[in-house]
């Protein structure tokens, strides 16, 4: 981590290496902030002030200044370095779990929340005809027999 | 002969810790007060046993006796009193000493002031929390001992690492340690809970100031850190979702959602069970901090731990703790009856949502750290799980969350008025929505997701001043009432508005600084200058300096606003005599809440003059985000100093005890 820290000083914004057109640089700092310096800890190549994360910052741009789509670029350093490079995993079957998991315990909770309340529906205020059973029993006094209860 | 006398010490720790478990154990199991009296005693003198081998250990490192193998790594003469006091926890060996500390410690409080607690209950939680201090001081003793002598002692140290020295991060341990730990009793109690057999609303009682005191530390621990990387790592940064800080996180989140359910346990009798779940989760995390942090697995992705002795048995901790207590939980939570019930508009049924988002968004810091690991495993492919993963998961699942905060506390239990949420509300909501658009028309149309974060923050910060209207009748009611109300307001109250308020404060300070920084970089010689956001900042002039342990370069930067001096930045570039480690010391000028943060980099000799890389970024509302969360564990201090929390006033009136059929 200390090495990597020391390593990342905002190294991307150095001034000799900008693009000239301010829209363009814009999109290849974008860039930059999802792909992983490989000999880093866990830093992006927009913080890295290692050589490989400058080289890698170089070809994002010049792939950027020569008109390729942010897909376009992002397959081709996969292609190159694996899908390690990506601080964004892809959406696919090995990742399923990463992205479909927090979903599916927040689904899980509102289902045992669902399932709590069902127990409450089941208390709910008494029928017309229930109250009425209460009623005669009541007035038929203790020794009736018990009634049906309710408890969850 | 500290030295001896400290390590002495740490092995009679251990026996203490044994004996307390055993004492305690026989005591509960005999019934016997007198045993039980004893497991307590041996509580302390643990405690004492630790402390007084940190003491030894703190000798050690402020004398720089280089013969203990542990100073010899992580210190030296030059440094200053604070930094050799706090490399005697800067190091693996050193913090698990604190560790052991912080757990022996709870534990003798636990041991003298628990005498609200049910005695049953009492002997056990004592006894599970010296169980705890024996495995973790065994590990110390026999496998990561500061204390050990080295043959033949060096004439200097090998310094503590630079970056570590400073303020911020010496005293950052503790906190978080504190909280890491204080996870430890709500873990014992909860064991405890399971073998009695008996989770209901005086054990829930009895866990929220333990929690509560543990999340105020962390949150306080966990915020210094922060700062920390903000300001001593020099890139502007705040929170980078590295394994580390992560590992710190999810205790956090964990704590976060057990003081909500607690509230639930205690007051209605429900979610007993979860509750309990919770409570082994928070300090399973925290040992799966240490361990991650420790063993080095996530250093490099492809290794498993670097220290594998150590890493491995780490991991054989956290799996005996947590397995135990996971496993009695597995027998015994059927059993645990459900307790009151409640409509879906409730005060119960909010507090089930916010665990549930919590519980999804605690999921993706898990999983984001461990998934690299996971995926190793299945099928050998190496990938990365960076911020924007985060960004697109735990995000939106904490704006949901955070959306519903504010109508929480104003939901009745049982059956709440959605419609008279929404009226009280409604004036928080207009504020909102205002603020949002103010920040969408003045400041920048162009970002949008910034003005809903704005928004956001405005909203929790409205809110809480609607509810705490709401329970003083302000402006409805006579003067003298509102004022009879509003000192008469408990502090548990106060807390939760002020922690409410103070997250919003965060999300404001976060939304905002994230969204409209500016930053600027050029190479400088002196007396040129470059523009930041509406500041000229010009390099005045470049100084040698020379530091107790350092050399130093240090840059006079001076700001100018329309024309008007407003500061001047005197930003170092620093190198360390040992280890040849440069650091750079960042300038910040605070201008209301925001920072105008100026970076001296490298130097570099060309033709002509030489240059200095120079960075300055403008940091719009950043103060915030370092406030909201010392606001939130303020609130934190505020309601643990409530009567009804308050150690040892735990009532044993107990309304609705949920018992189990075991």
């Amino acid at each position: 981590m200390v090495l990597a820290a020391l390593l990342c000083m905002g190294a991307a914004a150095d001034p000799a290496d900008r693009l000239r057109d301010p829209g363009q640089e814009a999109r290849a700092r974008a860039i930059f902030q999802e792909v992983r310096c490989l000999v880093c800890q866990n830093e992006s190549i927009d913080d890295s002030e290692a050589t490989l994360a400058r080289d890698l910052r170089q070809i994002v741009r010049e792939q950027v200044a020569r008109g390729q789509s942010d897909d376009q670029i992002k397959r081709f350093l996969v292609d190159r370095y694996g899908e390690f490079v990506l601080l964004r995993p892809r959406l696919n079957l090995g990742n399923a779990v990463l992205w479909g998991a927090p979903l599916l315990v927040a689904l899980f909770g509102l289902l045992l929340w669902f399932g709590r309340l069902r127990a409450v529906a089941e208390n709910a205020p008494l029928s017309e005809a229930e109250a009425a059973a209460l009623a005669r029993l009541a007035e038929s006094g203790p020794q009736a027999q018990a009634m049906p209860t309710h408890d969850p | 002969m500290i030295t001896e006398i400290g390590s002495f010490s740490l092995v009679l720790a251990l026996a203490m810790a044994l004996a307390q478990t055993l004492l305690s154990g026989l005591g509960r199991l005999r019934r016997s007060a007198l045993l039980a009296a004893a497991g307590q005693g041996a509580a302390i003198a643990a405690f004492v046993s630790v402390a007084a081998a940190f003491a030894a250990l703190l000798h050690a490192f402020v004398t720089s006796d280089f013969s203990v193998a542990n100073v010899a790594a992580n210190s030296h003469t030059e440094k200053p009193l604070l930094y050799r006091v706090a490399g005697a926890w800067g190091s693996h060996e050193g913090s698990m000493l604190l560790w052991c500390l912080a757990l022996t410690g709870y534990g003798a409080v636990m041991a003298m002031f628990g005498k609200g607690l049910r005695a049953s209950l009492r002997a056990s939680a004592v006894a599970v929390q010296g169980g705890l201090g024996a495995i973790f001081l065994a590990y110390t003793v026999f496998a990561s001992n500061p204390l050990l002598r080295l043959l033949n002692p060096p004439v200097e140290g090998r310094s503590l690492n630079p970056l570590l020295q400073d303020p911020a991060l010496a005293i950052h341990p503790p906190f978080l340690y504190g909280g890491y730990v204080g996870m430890s009793v709500v873990f014992s109690l909860a064991v405890a809970a399971l073998i009695e057999g008996r989770v209901d609303a005086a054990w829930a009682r009895w866990v929220r100031p333990w929690a509560l005191t543990a999340w105020s530390l962390l949150t306080v621990g966990i915020t210094l850190g922060a700062f920390w990387a903000y300001y001593e790592l020099g890139w502007g940064g705040w929170w980078f979702w590295d394994p580390v800080e992560n590992a710190s996180f999810m205790p956090w989140l964990v704590a976060t959602a057990l003081l909500h359910s607690a509230i639930v346990t205690e007051k209605r009798g429900a979610l007993a069970g979860w509750t309990v779940f919770l409570a082994l989760t928070a300090f399973t995390f925290s040992m799966l901090g240490a361990f991650l942090v420790r063993s080095g697995v996530l250093t490099s992705v492809h290794a498993f731990a670097v220290d594998p002795t150590r890493g491995v048995l780490l991991l054989a901790i956290l799996g005996l703790s947590a397995g135990v207590g996971f496993g009695l939980f597995a027998w015994r939570a059927p059993a645990i009856a459900p307790g009151g019930v409640f409509a879906p508009i409730s005060r119960e049924s909010a507090l089930v949502l916010n665990n549930v988002l919590l519980s999804a968004a605690t999921t993706t810091v898990v999983l984001g750290t461990l998934y690299p690991l996971i995926r190793e495993a299945m099928d050998g492919r190496a990938i990365s799980v960076g911020p924007p993963y985060f960004n697109l998961t735990f995000t939106p699942l904490m704006a949901a969350l955070l959306i519903l905060t504010p109508a929480g506390p104003l939901l009745a239990w049982k059956r709440g008025d959605a419609t008279g949420v929404a009226q009280r509300l409604g004036l928080a909501a207009g504020l909102a929505v205002a603020a949002g658009l103010a920040t969408l028309m003045l400041v920048s149309p162009r970002h949008a997701w910034g003005a809903a974060g704005v928004a956001l923050g405005a909203w929790l910060i409205a809110g809480s001043a609607a509810e705490l209207l709401e329970r003083t009748r302000a402006f409805r009611a006579p003067t003298a009432e509102v004022w009879r109300r509003f000192s008469g307001l408990p502090r548990g109250a106060w807390g939760m508005t002020l922690a409410h308020a103070g997250l919003g404060v965060f999300v404001l300070g976060a939304c905002f600084e994230t969204t409209w920084k500016v930053e600027a970089a050029e190479t400088l010689s002196v007396g040129r200058s470059l523009d930041v956001g509406a500041y000229h900042l010009t390099l005045e002039r470049i100084d040698q300096v020379a530091g107790p342990n350092f050399d130093a370069e240090r840059g006079t930067i001076r700001a100018v606003r329309q024309g008007e001096l407003v500061c001047t930045a005197r930003p170092e570039r620093r190198v360390f005599h040992t280890g040849g480690q440069t650091t750079s010391e960042v300038a910040i000028c605070q201008r209301g809440f925001s920072h105008l943060y100026v970076v001296l980099g490298e130097r570099r000799d060309g033709a002509g003059a030489p240059v200095w890389l120079v960075r300055a970024y403008w940091n719009p509302w950043a103060s915030l985000i370092f406030l909201g969360p010392l606001l939130m564990a303020l609130g934190g201090a505020i309601s643990l100093s409530d009567r009804r929390l308050r150690l040892g006033v735990a009532r044993r009136k107990a309304n609705a005890p949920t018992e189990t059929q075991a």
